[in-house]
């Protein structure tokens, strides 16, 4: 991609080299995190049901991911014989590589001023470059465009395995998926709006100054609470677990899979957790933004962003740990009916504010006519409502 | 340049190879796949061509969301594993023959009026956001009338599902 900005002279040696390094310490970053993740989740439930946990393996159970993964590795790989042998075997790799390559646009670290565009590097080799492994100029519909793939693995999987429970497993998968897409997208949408930019990097330029200027501040809080519920639906996390409920579906789209086909699965649910807590971060919580106090400058920062993620990552489990799973049609109900209406609507407001703001336009006829859409849609919307649930109780009524 | 056109051979060879065997297989769900990989290598022509928003809006519209669709709807009716003799049907020699006189009709189109265009080295590379402008300006009319009919086409897909 014609992306990095900061390679406007060519590319030589050095610039290849850093972005190996980055890559490779990406990568090496989001598998021990993600060690650490499965790590925190079992021991922050255990702790929460009254239990131990895991902690037999190293001080505290810290090593137990890692002894689990290890016999992943030495388990023999069953494939069951009516399974298709190709998409079979490809499944597990679309999950896992879509989970790495969203990763690359989040930035982790660098100190950014008010000023968008010219901050957030940092030296490296003589080199200015961003602590990002890429900046491309469609940024964030990068992400978007990865989640979409990523329901490839979890269809292809249900399918591929050739037996009853993983199908359906995976065909409520991918019908959660595109319908809490919308959802994602516009929450994300109503950030871009605000930052005029579709870069993850100016997006965290424009939050610079200090939690005023954030987007979960300036957007009006409601497009970051959106995102976070579409997110977990995204992630297939409780509360949003359908699509592996165990009592329904043994395990899902992945219970034919065992080793280390299995753990790659494993794997990529743990790292979209961390990429989506990542993201939020960036999108609502001025990604590394943070009072910066002495010593190394560049390394407050990265620390900020860290213990912002962790908070999200304690969130997501805490979900877990304390939310029942929704019913089928409540999950269709809250995607459709309450999210997308809602976002829709906020995504219209916050247009309509940026757009009075550059126009000057009269501030009471402004919010008169988004008072007067939102009474006009609203009771459309409650209509039709009214009107489908009348319609479905006619029908089973009749039936 | 020429890295982009060892990139761009290797993108073509893989959509034509991926484009007849989406025709070929004898597995419905072999066939959406490398339906898939044509549009995703598609994607990746218009990357060369510095074109990312148009890529990823191919990734995100036609791959996430078209195809699917298309292996959910698949996947709720009937979707066998191995092979199916009933997917190429006896009347295939003329679908081949209209495909092959339609590629033609295109590319003679094509070269008739761009053959001997050359692309400008330097020329101007547009943005998302002057895809924005340009959509919202020059393209307004255009824009809204396809808005309109998807609107009327969304209607009358809930119209035609209704029960009474």
């Amino acid at each position: 991609m014609t992306g990095d900005p900061l390679f406007h002279d060519g590319v030589d040696l050095v610039d290849i080299g850093i972005m190996g390094l980055k890559v490779v310490v990406a990568f090496g970053f989001l598998l021990v995190a993600t060690m650490f993740m499965v790590w925190f989740e079992r021991k922050l439930i255990s702790d929460m049901q009254n239990r131990i946990g895991p902690n037999v393996a190293g001080p505290w159970g810290l090593l137990q991911t890692f002894a689990d993964g290890v016999k992943f590795f030495f388990k023999e790989d069953l494939r069951p014989e009516n399974a298709d042998p190709l998409v079979f075997r490809l499944a597990p790799y679309i999950s896992a590589v879509t989970a790495f390559l969203s990763f690359a646009i989040v930035p982790v670290g660098g100190v950014f001023k008010d000023v968008p565009g010219t901050t957030g590097t940092v030296n490296i080799f003589g080199r200015e470059t961003f602590l990002q492994v890429a900046d491309p100029p469609i940024g964030i519909l990068l992400l978007l465009a990865m989640s979409s793939i990523a329901v490839y693995g979890i269809m292809l999987a249900g399918w591929s395995s050739g037996s009853k429970y993983p199908l359906i497993g995976s065909v409520r998968a991918s019908a959660q998926a595109i319908s809490y897409e919308a959802a994602l997208g516009m929450s994300v949408v109503a950030v871009v709006i605000l930052a005029g930019t579709l870069s993850t990097h100016d997006i965290v330029a424009h939050q610079a100054g200090g939690i005023n200027t954030w987007f979960l501040v300036t957007s009006g809080v409601i497009p970051f609470i959106v995102f976070l519920i579409a997110a977990t639906a995204e992630l297939n996390r409780p509360p949003f677990d359908l699509v592996e409920a165990e009592q329904e579906l043994v395990g899902g789209f992945h219970t034919e899979y065992s080793s280390i086909r299995f753990a790659l699965f494993f794997l990529a649910e743990f790292m979209n957790v961390i990429t989506m807590s990542a993201i939020m971060v960036t999108l609502f919580f001025g990604g590394p933004a943070g009072p910066i106090f002495f010593g190394l400058t560049w390394f407050w920062p990265t620390i900020w962003f860290m213990s912002k993620v962790m908070v999200f990552l304690f969130i997501f489990v805490w979900f877990r740990a304390t939310l029942p799973r929704l019913r089928y049609d409540q999950l269709m109900d809250l995607g459709w009916k309450v999210l997308i209406p809602l976002s829709l609507f906020w995504l219209m407001f916050i247009s309509l504010k940026e757009l009075r703001a550059s126009n000057d336009w009269n501030w009471i006829a402004t919010y008169a006519a988004a008072a007067g859409g939102l009474l006009l849609g609203g009771t459309l919307l409650i209509t039709a409502l009214r009107a489908g649930d009348r319609a479905y109780q006619k029908d089973s009524e009749d039936a | 340049m020429v890295a982009q056109n060892i990139a761009f051979g290797i993108i073509s060879g893989i959509v034509v190879f991926s484009a007849l065997r989406m025709v070929t297989t004898r597995n419905i769900v072999h066939s959406a796949l490398f339906l898939v990989a044509v549009l995703a290598g598609l994607s990746g022509q218009y990357v060369l061509l510095a074109a990312e928003f148009v890529a990823t809006t191919q990734v995100l519209v036609y791959i996430g969301a078209v195809m699917v669709l298309f292996l959910f709807g698949i996947m709720l009716t009937k979707a066998p594993i191995g092979k199916s003799m009933e997917m190429t049907g006896t009347q295939w020699p003329i679908a081949a023959g209209v495909a092959l006189m339609l590629g033609a009709v295109i590319l003679y189109s094509l070269i008739d009026q761009f053959g001997s265009d050359r692309l400008t080295e330097g020329g101007k590379i547009y943005r998302t956001a002057d895809v924005g402008d340009e959509v919202f300006s020059t393209y307004i009319i255009p824009f809204e009338a396809i808005s309109v009919l998807l609107l009327a086409a969304l209607i009358g897909a809930i119209v035609l599902a209704r029960k009474d």
